[in-house]
This record gives structure tokens, C-alpha cells and sequence, in this order.
């Protein structure tokens, strides 16, 4: 049960990634990955969320797995801001690619703090 | 010889995506998925995350240098393996819950070790993976001369 609903949230989350990336990436013309960025966001703010309320002693049996496992997993990835990011290494836009690795980790480290904040207001 | 761009691609809706492509990208995001919650069952903590990043990243760099520029894929192979499968067994919010549960456990150090550590580790495996499939397709080429 709870792997089914992993991988239903899995299917989600990546369907979320793909359409957001697509709709963020058509709207500006920089070559920055901007769409990757915002779903780590989304995904990290959310699951800051989720894991705050675990913090606070609110099970949710069914949302861990469903939202937090499966849809905020794969709605955020590793593999494609690592491979965004040497791309625009190997590119030449060496000052797009560290703004990226540092904008990727400190933004996803903020918006996860973030949910973490909003579940200890809301919870505590 | 130029053929109308109608002949060539396959037409999508004007707005989102040819629904093959979506489910494509479903079956491997759910596939990639469970392969991060066996890996995180089997070993528990931060460790599981930086062990699928890694190997998540390696495989992209493989991928991505295959499909670019050694074969012509299938047009559902990308975003089955690449969006789908590799994008849903890669993890980023994980990761950033990973190293805020350290911090907050009053192990600050280890937390900036395991940011750094998989940023880096992560970036070295994509381009690991990218230049040993560029190395080893030209040994296949030069074998077949």
C-alpha cells in the first residue's frame, strides 16, 4: 500500500516537474535553468512542510508517503540541476553555472527552513 | 531536401504535452520513485539520498551523451529514463531536509559536509558519466573500422 501510493505521487510529481519546467523555460530566453529551480523550491517548501509536522509529533500515514516520498521526490531532482549545471560549465557560462549550483542549494535550503517554520507556527 | 516541418514532428495540443509523452514521463517517475523508497528502506538517513544522487547523476551524464550524440532515440526514451525515471529517483528536497534534520540535531558540521559533499559529488558523477560513454563509444566506433 504505502509503495503504491509512492509510486502514484512518484508519477505525479514528475508530470508537475516536466509540464512546470516546459511553461517556465518557454517564457524567458536566458539559458538560465530557471524551471528546475522553481520545482526544487516547490518540492523543498513543501517537504520542509510535511517533515515540520513530523517534527511535531502529526502523523500522516497516508500523506508522507503519498505526498512527501513519492510527489515532492520526484518533483525535485539532482540529476537534471547536476546535469544543467556542468552543461553550462562545458557551455563557457561558468558565472550562469555557479550561480545555479549556489542558487539551487541555498534557495532549496530557505524555501525547506521555510517549511519548516510555517509547520512549527502552525503546529507548535 | 527540405519537408514540412508537419511531416517531420508530430503535432502537439497547444498547450501542455502529447499525452504519450506525459505518460511516459509518469511510468518513469513512479518507476525511479520506488527505486529511492527501496534504497532509503535498505539504508535509512542521508546516506540512501547521496547514493541514489550520485549514481542518479552518473546515469544522466550516460544518457545524456548517448542520446545527444551517439544514437538517435526513440522520442519517448528521454523523457521516460531522463525526465521520468532518473528526474523521479533524484532528489533534491529530500537532500535539503537531509541536511536541515543534521543541523537541527545539533550536528552543524555534518550538514555542510553532506551539502557540499553531494553538490560536489554529484557534479563529478554527471561529468564522469558524460566523458566514460564519450570515451567508450569511440572505442566501439574505432573497433568497427
Amino acid at each position: 500500500m504505502t509503495a503504491l501510493l509512492v509510486a502514484l505521487g512518484g508519477a505525479v510529481g514528475a508530470c508537475l516537474r516536466f509540464l512546470t519546467d516546459r511553461w517556465v523555460q518557454a517564457r524567458h530566453d536566458t539559458g538560465f535553468p530557471w524551471g528546475t529551480l522553481v520545482v526544487n523550491a516547490t518540492g523543498s517548501l513543501l517537504l520542509g512542510l510535511l517533515a515540520g509536522a513530523g517534527l511535531f509529533g502529526i502523523e500522516l500515514p497516508v500523506l508522507h508517503p503519498l505526498v512527501g516520498i513519492g510527489l515532492c521526490g520526484a518533483l525535485t531532482t539532482y540529476s537534471t540541476f547536476g546535469y544543467e549545471s556542468v552543461r553550462l560549465i562545458v557551455d563557457g557560462a561558468r558565472l550562469f553555472a555557479l550561480l545555479n549550483v549556489l542558487g539551487t542549494v541555498l534557495v532549496g535550503l530557505g524555501a525547506g527552513a521555510t517549511g519548516l517554520m510555517i509547520a512549527a507556527a502552525a503546529w507548535s | 531536401m527540405a519537408f514540412p516541418s508537419e511531416l517531420r514532428a508530430p503535432r502537439r495540443p497547444a498547450s501542455g504535452a502529447p499525452l504519450d509523452v506525459l505518460g511516459a514521463v509518469a511510468v518513469g517517475g513512479a518507476l525511479g520513485s520506488l527505486a529511492r523508497y527501496g534504497a532509503a528502506l535498505a539504508w535509512p538517513g542521508p546516506a540512501a539520498t547521496l547514493l541514489v544522487n550520485v549514481l542518479g547523476c552518473l546515469a544522466i551524464g550516460v544518457l545524456m551523451h548517448t542520446i545527444t550524440e551517439v544514437v538517435t532515440p526513440h522520442r519517448l526514451l528521454r523523457p521516460f529514463l531522463g525526465v521520468g525515471l532518473l528526474g523521479g529517483f533524484t532528489t533534491l528536497s529530500t537532500y535539503v531536509t537531509d541536511a536541515l534534520g543534521l543541523a537541527l540535531r545539533a550536528h552543524p558540521a555534518l550538514a555542510l559536509a553532506y551539502l557540499v559533499g553531494t553538490v560536489l559529488s554529484c557534479l563529478l558523477a554527471v561529468l564522469a558519466g558524460l566523458v566514460l560513454t564519450r570515451l567508450a563509444t569511440r572505442g566501439l566506433r574505432g573497433a568497427r573500422r
